[in-house]
């Protein structure tokens, strides 16, 4: 690799470290990806951004190997190159950090950063120089498990980084990125973004794909954005505010992001919760949401804000007294909370949330199945109204009624999965990251929602780590940290530095903070 | 990832291979039948044919039961002995009616065997779900104690049937109505039944979304203790039907009754399109894979150029080309 000095001053006359010009791919009749020219120089942060299935992840594996391109050409440094495996992608310097992590989860550190590229010496595998380079590398990324570590027991931040330590493993002239902060948060994503930078610092082409545009604003040096497979255009990093960016892979111009909160007064207590208890993630939490009230909880993965509800509404061991419009309520199931009327919507819909394999209909009534079973027999013909009620309520996006759950696209699962809850007709939602992995439009229809149910005098609870979505859709917000709620911000204190304070600091300090301001 | 764009090519090669699992048992059922008939065209004639399907049966109703079990993500390697237990405690009880009841000791034993089976059905159940054991080793326990206690039952020889009873019984097995062999008929009821609980009513959803993934189960309000061990109820009945079938046959219930049936009832489940890790179930897949199973088994017999003591390699290359068409039809 050459030295960042050599680089930066022929900068100019270089060609580009990569140069992607008219690349298409088609599967079959369907295109998803059409005539796309980009190029990422050395020491550049190139931004991709795109809804889901604008074609991004398609880009960035053609780019890297995983698939190869219909038509149009790549090249390295200007050299034409062609790629028929990742291998060889990674031999001309491009590596790829998935967007998953894709570790095997019961060898170390060390054996999965070295996974498939062991070092030997005279034939036998060479532990003590791989754990020695391990901990060197990974050093050098800020994260300081031990390399003889389990990655089962590793954190799922530094986790990340491994895989990253992976990628950085091998000489490299391009990095790709695709969505590598999706599972992080604060503080992870903080370090994550410096890296990043110390990358291009290095010299080091970087392409980056994420969601999150407040990223792409600080991090890219130019910025591409593709919808529908096709190649918006290409824009200086600093020219583009946030809502552009997001009009730019939306195709037209976006109302608010998040609709205006309701004018009248917070109506009576709807749920309380006095000295709610589970074992080892949240102790003696209080607090009561009203009708007509959107209420947020914040805090740090970790924090127990999960567990805390999956613990309320029956899912795991818990003590808590509950009282739901002014009766107590005894709750031991997820059955007799739903029967209750308190609804719970999943963080993770892919694996808790519905049946990927199975069709619409049984995802929809799954938790209401009582509903549509008049006689001995379930009614279809009930179901299928249910559905075509849902997807139009709910503005779910689906070419046929007989399409399987995990064919939608995340917004549109998201959606599904609102409807499932609400067909429960609930008095109390509560939704744990309502619009993780889900693209700009989705989470603007979806706060919408949120807003309607709380106009129709449901209260409504929303666990979020993405504070601007809690700052934008809630009425009031409790921050939680280390299992305890730390704090309270309503009005005008609620701001991203309040919140992280709280959900990072200890509480006297926090109140202190925020004392002039509540 | 790319959701929108995906969704078109692949739903149609989907919608194909769905078509490809439902229909699958009965393309093979239809491919054997004329296989068959080339080889040797006594295959299909109807006494051999209802013969084949009669002796079936028994595989066939436990195998309706083991698919609600698999439907749920469980599994029961116990039916074979289970049903060499009920049919020993049956007929040891109608042996003992016969003073006091006549031949109405018949329908109570039958009786008796369906409450046997019942609680079989319950004690796995209840030792899977409440005990939280992996059902292969739950059942695998089991599948010793009822082999145990029928070897004991027995004293290790055989446990006859009243001579008195014999006449009475004997059309259960050997009678048939309107020219359909009784098992025929029974077989089909059962899958009847098995498939309107399973497709139809609230229960069988909850089977296959337990199934299918038992957190999603679990997070929509479903009960996974409830729905598997009802499961292993019905398995448990299902079993017992199939012993009070088989009753009559041979008049007796020895240690060898059902050796290995659960082997049979597995391949039959899994080649009748049902997928072993749960799901959604396929009752008449089932049924289809048990008659499978018995015709070519019956097919070896009737050919001359494969020897019939082959027949067990042949089911098992059958279980094992079900399970790459499932997995390539993916």
């Amino acid at each position: 690799m050459e030295r960042p000095s050599q680089l930066h001053a022929e900068m100019p006359a270089r060609p580009p470290v990569l140069r992607a010009e008219a690349l298409s791919k088609q599967y079959g009749p369907v295109t998803v990806l059409a005539d796309v020219t980009i190029d990422v120089h050395a020491g550049e942060i190139h931004a991709i951004i795109g809804e889901n299935g604008a074609g991004k992840s398609t880009l960035m594996r053609l780019i890297s190997g995983y698939v190869h391109p219909s038509s149009g050409h790549l090249f390295v440094d200007g050299e034409p190159m062609r790629f028929s495996t990742p291998h060889q992608a990674q031999d001309a310097g491009i590596v790829l950090v998935h967007q998953e992590i894709l570790l095997a989860e019961g060898l170390t550190v060390a054996e999965n950063l070295f996974l498939g590229r062991e070092l030997t010496r005279n034939g036998v595998v060479d532990d003590r120089t791989m754990r020695r380079i391990a901990a060197e590398k990974l050093a050098e990324l800020g994260c300081h498990v031990s390399p003889n570590a389990l990655v089962r027991d590793v954190a799922l931040a530094d986790r990340q980084l491994i895989q990253i330590g992976r990628a950085l493993l091998d000489a490299h002239k391009l990095v790709i990125f695709d969505e590598p902060t999706a599972v992080l948060t604060g503080d992870e994503v903080e370090r994550l973004l410096e890296i990043i930078l110390r990358l291009k610092a290095q010299g080091i082409g970087v392409l980056y794909i994420s969601h999150r545009l407040d990223e792409v604003q600080r991090l890219a040096d130019r910025l591409t954005v593709l919808r529908d497979g096709k190649m918006v255009g290409t824009y200086p990093g600093q020219s583009l505010s946030q809502m552009d960016m997001a009009e730019l892979m939306v195709g037209r111009e976006l109302a608010a992001l998040y609709p205006p909160r309701g004018k009248e007064a917070r109506g009576a207590p709807m749920l309380r919760v006095r000295n709610a208890t589970v074992p080892g993630y949240a102790e003696d939490i209080s607090f009561t949401v009203h009708k007509g009230e959107v209420l947020g909880f914040a805090g740090m993965i970790g924090a127990g804000r999960t567990e805390l509800f999956e613990g309320i509404v029956g899912l795991r061991p818990a003590h808590a007294s509950v009282e739901l419009d002014g009766a107590p309520v005894h709750i031991r199931s997820q059955r007799e909370a739903i029967d209750a009327g308190i609804g719970y919507l999943t963080e993770d819909r892919k694996a808790k949330g519905l049946l990927l394999q199975e069709r619409l209909a049984p995802n929809l009534t799954l938790s209401a199945l009582g509903r549509f079973h008049p006689g001995l027999a379930m009614n279809k013909r009930r179901e299928t109204d249910a559905l075509e009620g849902a997807i139009q309520s709910y503005d779910i996006r689906v070419k046929n009624l007989k399409v399987n759950a995990g064919q939608l696209s995340g917004g549109n699962q998201q959606k599904l999965l609102l409807a499932k809850v609400l067909l429960t007709n609930p008095s109390v939602v509560i939704i744990d990251e309502p619009t993780r992995g889900i693209d700009i439009a989705n989470k603007a229809q979806i706060y919408t929602f949120i807003r309607q149910l709380v106009g129709e005098g449901k209260a409504c609870i929303v666990i979020s780590s993405e504070m601007q979505e809690l700052i934008g859709i809630c009425d009031r917000i409790l921050v939680m940290r280390q299992g305890r709620i730390n704090g309270e911000v309503s009005g005008e204190a609620m701001t991203e530095s309040n919140i992280a304070l709280l959900a990072t600091a200890e509480a006297d300090v926090g109140r202190a903070a925020l004392g002039g301001l509540s | 990832m790319s959701a929108v764009i995906q969704s078109a090519p692949p739903r149609r090669e989907r919608s194909f291979a769905i078509g490809w699992a439902d229909a699958g048992p009965f393309i093979a059922l239809a491919a054997l039948l004329v296989i068959g008939f080339l080889i040797n065209p006594d295959f299909l004639s109807a006494t051999n044919l209802s013969n084949v399907i009669t002796r079936s049966a028994f595989i066939a109703i436990i195998a309706v039961g083991a698919t609600f079990v698999i439907s749920s993500g469980g599994l029961d390697l116990s039916v074979g002995s289970m049903a060499a237990f009920i049919t020993g405690v049956t007929i040891m009880f109608m042996n003992g009616m016969v003073p006091h009841l006549g031949t109405w000791s018949v329908p109570a034993g039958m009786a008796v065997a369906l409450f046997a089976g019942i609680a079989c059905g319950l004690l796995n159940g209840l030792i899977v779900t409440v005990g939280k054991i992996e059902p292969f080793i739950a059942t695998l326990g089991t599948m010793g104690i009822f082999r145990a206690l029928i070897t004991y039952l027995s004293d290790g020889g055989t446990i006859p049937i009243d001579r008195s009873l014999r006449d009475v019984y004997r059309p259960v097995y050997f009678g048939t109505v309107t020219g359909i062999p009784i098992p025929i008929m029974i077989s089909l009821a059962v899958a009847a039944i098995g498939s309107f609980i399973l497709y139809k009513t609230k229960y069988g959803r909850k089977c296959a979304a337990v199934g299918a993934n038992a957190d999603v189960a679990r997070y929509s309000g479903i009960s996974i203790i409830k729905t598997r061990t009802i499961a292993y109820l019905i398995q448990g009945a299902c079993v017992a039907i199939a012993a009070i079938c088989y009753v009559p046959r041979l008049g007796a219930a020895t240690p060898t009754t059902g050796v290995l049936w659960e082997l049979q009832v597995i391949t039959a489940v899994v080649i009748g399109g049902t997928a072993l890790r749960g799901g959604k179930g396929h009752i008449w897949g089932t049924v289809a894979g048990g008659v499978i199973l018995e015709l070519i088994a019956n097919l070896m017999v009737l050919s001359d150029f494969v020897s019939e003591y082959l027949v067990a390699a042949v089911q098992g290359v059958i279980i094992i080309i079900a399970m790459l068409i499932q997995r390539f039809s993916k």
